[in-house]
């Protein structure tokens, strides 16, 4: 299984770590609503066929994906950066501050 | 009920040419209702049905398969049979399926060649030791057999066993439970289904259910495709196919993940190990068939898939491990690998359960553990069908445990399936 890592190119699976169903949304860190907490740990959707997943390229340049995978066929359909790419936290910083 | 398969009955077959042998299974039409239908002829599927019919009095029950008996996990996993757990809800329950075990093949008439040969985990550290050490000593408590074993004690049990200091991960020792062992897996499906279907329940294979009937809000039968049956009761036993079934039933999301599990058997050789051994420094087992192949495995291959094939990087690191362990075996060949999908549980352990839903009951979450399950799984669910409610051995294995914080993790691990 090659995964395209929008920096790298096409890299072997084993230089990715995979981080699980990326349809998951987690609560605010204040929230007290126990279901959305209970959903998020622990509910998965779990498809046969196309399944939006999170993997890092964690061999290579560090950052998260959003790969939507074929999970009857291992098929990779698309690979996008999952927070916008390198650098994005520390810009949404500075833009925050500006 | 008469034996049927006895030496007697071989001898007489043989002289008569075996040509008067009954088929071992009936292959009936779906009737247009049953009391229970029970969804998924693996090993589960199929005890479910026999203890339904031998211990409830329930013989109007179908069993639907989507394939042929036993072309799922029942026929694609390492046949190790264990009861050596931590936790006591585990331990209870695993204890119960060998005590089943113990007496299979005399209860099904049928040698699904259980042997209890022993399975030895080994340790790599001090610290190690001293885990399982714990371990055993809480298997014990419960009444389960454990024993430390020294290096010397496994050299001599297991000569063939790189127990060298200089070895990638010297073995400092080992926890070994001697009533487990190996079963072949094939002759318990057809056991169960041989001994289901002389009770009087159907066993339909290449049907498989593609949407379920309602009745209000309750499960009323399902529609397949060999038509719709209707039941009173409808149980799903189908491991790593949980998502999609369940998702015919309107439930999207589940506590669950599909993972590929690879297994692999090498050519045949000359006695070489006659117990389970499992390596402690990563995650490989390994034991012999009566036919000579090894038969070993390792990890899932780590993310979601329903494929019943893995990758590559599996592969690589279970035959790693394997020669860690056996240097010995570098030049032996490799004859088949396969993958089987597991039901990957957030805590690890199963969930075997009335509901979700009105009129049905729910048995998964085997994760990679199933096979040895298969006697209480089919025993416990046949119980929870009947009764409406479970039996104290599976009541901790409820599907709602994760939401109320009850979950029953072995390893520790959390919520995260690829590390069960």
């Amino acid at each position: 299984m090659l995964i395209t890592c929008p920096y790298c190119g096409p890299r072997d699976v084993i230089e990715f770590t995979y981080q699980g169903d990326g349809n998951r949304e987690r609560p605010d860190p204040a929230s007290q609503n126990f279901e959305a907490w209970n959903a998020y740990v622990y509910d998965r959707l779990n498809p046969a066929g196309d399944h939006n997943e999170i993997w890092q390229h964690s061999g290579g340049c560090r950052t998260h994906l959003r790969v939507v995978r074929n999970t009857l066929t291992h098929e990779i359909s698309s690979v996008a950066f999952a927070h916008g790419g390198h650098g994005s936290a520390a810009r949404r910083k500075a833009e925050d501050k500006s | 009920m008469m034996a049927e398969y006895s030496a007697f009955s071989l001898l007489a077959n043989a002289l008569k040419g075996n040509k008067d042998w009954k088929p071992a299974w009936r292959k009936p039409d779906p009737k247009a209702s049953y009391d229970v239908i029970i969804i998924g002829g693996g090993g589960h599927g199929l005890a479910t049905a026999y203890y339904l019919a031998k211990e409830h009095g329930i013989t109007n029950v179908a069993v639907l398969e989507k394939g042929w008996l036993g072309s799922g996990n029942v026929g694609r996993n390492t046949t190790a049979v264990r009861s050596n757990y931590l936790l006591p809800a585990n331990t209870r329950f695993y204890e119960h399926s060998m005590k089943l075990w113990e007496n299979l093949s005399h209860e099904l008439n049928y040698n699904v060649m259980f042997s209890q040969r022993g399975c030895l985990n080994l340790a790599h550290t001090p610290a190690q030791f001293d885990d399982y050490a714990r371990r055993g000593n809480a298997m014990r408590h419960l009444g389960v057999d454990a024993e430390l074993m020294t290096k010397a004690e496994i050299k001599r049990l297991i000569p063939a066993l790189d127990i060298s200091d200089s070895a990638r991960f010297p073995v400092v020792g080992g926890l070994m439970q001697r009533r487990a062992g190996t079963a072949r897996h094939d002759a318990v499906a057809w056991g169960y289904a041989r001994g289901a279907d002389r009770r009087g329940v159907d066993i339909i294979e290449n049907c498989e259910v593609t949407g379920f009937l309602r009745d209000g809000d309750r499960i009323s039968g399902v529609t397949t495709s060999r038509g719709d049956i209707r039941a009173k009761k409808v149980a799903v036993a189908v491991a790593g196919s949980t998502g999609r079934v369940m998702q015919l039933a309107g439930i999207d999301t589940m506590p669950i993940e599909s993972h590929v599990l690879q297994a692999f058997v090498t050519e045949s050789l000359k006695p070489f190990i006659d117990t389970v051994v499992t390596f402690g420094m990563g995650h490989f087992y390994m034991s012999q068939s009566d036919k000579g192949g090894l038969i070993y495995g390792g990890d899932i291959d780590g993310y979601n898939s329903y494929a019943q094939r893995g990758n590559l990087p599996v592969v690589d690191e279970v035959m790693s491990e394997m020669l860690a362990l056996f240097p010995g075996l570098a030049r032996v060949r490799m004859l088949r690998s396969w993958g089987g999908v597991c039901d990957m549980s957030m805590d690890g352990s199963p969930i075997i359960t009335t509901g979700p839903l009105p009129g049905m009951y729910l048995n998964c979450g085997w994760c990679y553990g199933g096979f040895k399950a298969t006697p209480a799984s089919g025993w416990c669910f046949a119980w929870t069908i009947a009764k409406d409610q479970p039996h104290d051995l599976n009541a901790p294995f409820t599907l709602d445990r994760f939401h109320r914080g009850l979950v029953i993790d072995d390893k520790g691990q959390g919520a995260n399936p690829r590390l069960h």
